[in-house]
């Protein structure tokens, strides 16, 4: 959102409140249970890779959900698919791949939970070890499966990601692996943590899902506006620190993920202004050096996905009837405007001047007034958008570009030039890094 | 799934309480406890007097340390325990949120239990 707001500063920024701008670069990673790479060049071998992989990718989060609803345990129904991912590559060369991929994959994960339950079930008859006890109980863990009737259970699983119980750092990366399937190696180079750190937070989190028994349900009307915002905003940091990823890998996922979450809930309005924002974000290019988004060219920008966006954000919009504008449907909103300059060649300020305060009524996150800020620096003057500035954002980066832009407009080249430097010296991203550099280069 | 909602509260006495919150808090912990027992949830329940009047054992190099009052010494103390039976987290922490303790400014810790006792020998809670 500040993205789209602080086209005039140094922000290609994720969201505000995300995990890490720098979360890019990382390769699309295979969902957790898929083997690393073709490990054999025999073309039969090849087909069953990538069937696997195209299952893995495809259904990866629906498999799990589907495994850990019936046993509450997280962990185990993704131990049990990594087993059943590693076991059709063993078989389906020989074999063929079987007329329902997903089905066989379900039934053989399956028996995997059922050997592991027989013997916790058999530790738990013997005399009791009162210091390794963790008695995480499938209920109706076994109950008869239809497989070619694979029920949609993502839905349960990302309440359960998100639940108040758990860690609320904790829940994004959750809902990155057990819902998109990444490792936790990706999550943690995308929130900048070594890899064992990421491990333990995913490994406690996914014991206390088991042990402390969270159910994996939909919370019914009367719990719903309660428990939503965090599954949104799971979702949101999910495509946050894909940022600067381009639509076809990390960030094509997140934004499956905010598609899929709006479908499967039908009728919220923040969930599909989420999966607008989610989609307008990725029209504009994500590689290459970087322009503001007010001055790229819109010929370079993905159609089709502006106009997908935008059919969300109407649906949104439809949804919620008279009632106030939610905090991502006004950053969709933002998105729109200014993505409307490929029917209308120019940015209509005055409309992202409204838009942002009601967005700082109800989101006022230091992004949002950065952003603001900038915008307010078009519609009333440079002097305007610097006493918009808001007090106490030294530590962030896009307010010293926006402040150094202002400055900029303002003539006033000599403390532009020292804004300038504190803006290069908080980027992280050589591109932005670069973009800057150059501005600067330009006041002398 | 057995949970044990453990009800922590700064104490009082029934004279920096005065009769009528004193008779008012009864009434609200009688009516909880009741309804948890209507839902066929409840367990059991306790109420523990004062940490005042606790009793603190430990062992230092094998000799028995007897020390008058609590572990921790803090304001806020654990003044009671309510077990129940429910299928899942979302359940108990629904019940724990009727908990009156809640409304005088205390905490519900909600924490799952891994074994308990039947007859005298533990078995698993599931």
């Amino acid at each position: 959102m500040d993205a789209a707001g602080s086209g005039s500063g140094g922000g290609s920024s994720p969201p505000a409140g995300s995990g890490g701008r720098d979360g890019g670069g990382s390769p699309a990673g295979l969902p957790t249970g898929a083997p690393a790479g073709p490990p054999i060049v025999s073309p039969d071998r090849a087909i069953a890779y990538s069937a696997a992989a195209h299952a893995a990718r495809d259904s990866y989060g629906r498999l799990v959900a589907v495994l850990a609803a019936n046993t509450g345990d997280l962990a185990l129904a993704e131990d049990a698919l990594a087993d059943a991912f590693t076991t059709a590559l063993e078989r389906w060369p020989a074999s063929g791949i079987p007329d329902n991929p997903e089905g066989w994959l379900i039934t053989v994960a399956r028996n995997r939970q059922r050997d592991v339950w027989k013997s916790a079930a058999a530790r738990a008859s013997a005399p009791l070890d009162l210091a390794t006890t963790d008695f995480a109980e499938p209920f109706d863990a076994f109950d008869a499966v239809d497989p070619l009737r694979i029920p949609d259970r993502r839905l349960e699983l990302c309440f359960t990601c998100a639940h108040p119980a758990i860690d609320e750092a904790a829940r994004t990366p959750l809902m990155l692996q057990a819902v998109l399937g990444f490792d936790a190696a990706h999550i943690a180079a995308a929130y900048a943590v070594p890899t064992a750190t990421m491990a333990q937070r995913l490994t406690r989190a996914k014991r206390r899902i088991a042990r402390a028994r969270i159910p994996f349900v939909v919370p019914d009307r009367r719990d719903l506006p309660e428990r939503l915002p965090a599954v949104l905003e799971a979702v949101y940091g999910c495509a946050a620190i894909t940022w600067r990823d381009d639509a076809d890998s990390l960030a094509g996922e997140a934004r499956h993920l905010a598609v899929t979450l709006a479908g499967l809930l039908e009728r919220e309005p923040e969930a599909w202004a989420l999966a607008a924002l989610v989609t307008l974000s990725l029209a504009p290019p994500r590689s290459g050096p970087y322009v503001p988004l007010e001055e790229q060219s819109p010929a370079s920008w993905d159609a089709p996905l502006i106009d997908e966006g935008e059919a969300y954000l109407r649906r949104a919009a439809a949804l919620r009837g008279g009632a106030a504008p939610g905090r991502f449907e006004l950053e969709a909103a933002i998105q729109a405007v200014h993505l409307d300059r490929r029917r209308t060649g120019t940015v209509d300020w005055a409309a992202l001047r409204t838009l942002y305060s009601a967005l700082l009524a109800v989101a006022p996150s230091l992004g949002a007034r950065v952003a603001a800020a900038a915008v307010i620096g078009r519609t009333d003057g440079p002097a305007a958008g610097l006493a918009a500035l808001p007090a106490g954002g030294e530590g962030f980066q896009p307010w010293w570009a926006t402040r150094a832009d202002l400055l900029r407009r303002a003539g006033d080249e000599v403390d532009s030039d020292a804004a300038y430097a504190h803006a290069i010296e908080l980027a992280r991203d050589p591109d932005v890094r670069a973009f800057l550099a150059e501005r600067r280069s330009e006041l002398r | 799934m057995r949970y044990t909602l453990l009800l922590h509260y700064s104490e009082e006495s029934p004279e920096s309480l005065g009769e009528e919150a004193l008779a008012e808090g009864m009434r609200r912990m009688a009516a909880f406890a009741a309804t948890l027992h209507d839902a066929g949830v409840l367990l059991s329940a306790e109420v523990l007097q004062p940490s005042e009047t606790t009793t603190t054992l430990r062992r230092d190099a094998d000799r028995l340390q007897v020390q008058d009052g609590p572990f921790v010494d803090a304001k806020v103390q654990l003044g009671g325990t309510i077990v129940i039976d429910v299928p899942d987290l979302d359940a108990a922490l629904e019940w724990a949120s009727q908990a009156p303790a809640l409304d005088w400014g205390g905490v519900v810790e909600v924490r799952p239990g891994a074994v308990h006792t039947v007859d005298g020998s533990w078995v698993p809670n599931r």
